[in-house]
């Protein structure tokens, strides 16, 4: 995917950049952009580190246990030919309730070790599998319960009522994943060979 | 709204109370196990770097150039007739590419238009029920370096734009659900 929207992204800026006159722009934003990309590792580093750890220490105990019991029927829909014994399936549902306390810091790192796991099932090393492409999309469908950085900046702006939005937002994402799922089922049925 | 930024502040450290006492409750190694964790985070971490480093490019550009401004212009004048509000469509090209991006946009453009008012409610929902999808690919795959992702970009996007679309229903029902909009 990104060998192809990459050099796109990189062309089509730097032509249109010299057209239109803003080649200065695009010159500063390279040297901004590597340097962001060092501040975001950098906060991703320690927590990636933390919440890896925390959820070693999780997959140790009874908690686990318990919430997978309470998660099963769910993995089971979504991930259906994955074993319920496997540490995958454990970062799964960590990744999975990390979304939904809205652990945006959490849900990360949690998820990345998810995929680790999962390659290490992987047949093909080079190709997702059925269950990476499902936790992805689960991932890129923002399954929170409370949009806490949207209410703080209706908060922060003088909203009458911040909180309103809750609901709307549930509606949405529910209908979002909804058809993020359905159409990751039906890419699965046909991209297997 | 008090209560629920007492929520968002006290979930992290109940999340890490509950786990480390649960640990030394059942008699496990707990800060050698998170050591272990914890390494392997370094690791994760340090895989996904070069990605982060070539995407952030790629997007810094894009966004530097003005293109993104120059397709808003193109395909806006489709969008509206298809009742779709012109102050939005910028929010809905660069959501799914840039998180940070898009977090600036949508803050511009509820600032514009008022907080409450439809355009700056329709801002926030949209924020709250999206994704950075493309981030999410590259960094998910990368990790663990896949090549093939499959076409998950089409279940993505496609859930993307569910979500844009029914924000932009289910705000228009806002002042039958709730308060009318203040201008």
């Amino acid at each position: 995917m990104l060998n192809i929207l990459w050099p796109i992204f990189i062309i089509i800026s730097i032509i249109y950049a010299f057209i239109s006159g803003n080649i200065a722009n695009i010159n500063n934003s390279i040297f901004e952009s590597t340097e962001s990309a060092i501040n975001v590792t950098i906060t991703l580093l320690g927590m990636t580190c933390l919440w890896s750890g925390i959820m070693e220490i999780a997959s140790k105990t009874k908690i686990i246990d318990f919430f997978a019991k309470v998660l099963h029927p769910v993995i089971r829909f979504l991930f259906p030919n994955i074993n319920s014994d496997s540490k995958s399936y454990d970062n799964i549902m960590m990744n999975i309730i990390a979304n939904i306390l809205g652990l945006g810091n959490a849900a990360t790192p949690l998820g990345l070790k998810a995929m680790n796991e999962l390659q290490k099932e992987n047949k093909n090393k080079d190709v997702l599998s059925d269950n990476m492409m499902m936790l992805i999309v689960l991932n890129t469908a923002s399954l929170q319960i409370i949009p806490t950085t949207i209410i703080a900046l209706r908060s922060s702006l003088g909203s009458s009522n911040p909180t309103m939005i809750i609901f709307p937002v549930w509606v949405s994402t529910i209908c979002a994943a909804i058809v993020g799922i359905i159409f990751t089922k039906i890419i699965i049925k046909y991209t297997r060979n | 709204m008090n209560i629920i930024n007492y929520i968002s502040i006290i979930v992290i450290p109940l999340v890490i109370l509950i786990i480390a006492f649960r640990g030394l409750k059942e008699k496990i190694s707990v800060f050698d196990i998170f050591i272990k964790g914890a390494t392997d985070g370094l690791e994760i971490t340090l895989k996904i770097f070069p990605t982060l480093v070539g995407l952030f490019v790629a997007i810094g550009m894009l966004r530097s150039s003005g293109i993104l401004e120059f397709i808003t212009e193109l395909i806006s004048p489709i969008l509206v007739m298809l009742r779709f509000p012109a102050e939005i469509v910028p929010l809905a090209l660069l959501r799914p590419i840039s998180g940070s991006a898009s977090m600036a946009i949508a803050t511009e453009i509820i600032k514009q238009s008022g907080v409450d008012s439809f355009i700056g409610i329709l801002a926030a929902v949209i924020m709250g029920s999206t994704e950075t999808t493309l981030y999410t690919i590259a960094v998910y795959s990368s990790s663990v370096k896949i090549k093939n992702t499959r076409g998950v970009i089409f279940a993505a996007l496609a859930a993307d734009l569910t979500g844009i679309i029914v924000s932009l229903l289910i705000v228009n029902l806002v002042p039958v659900l709730f308060l009318p909009f203040s201008p």
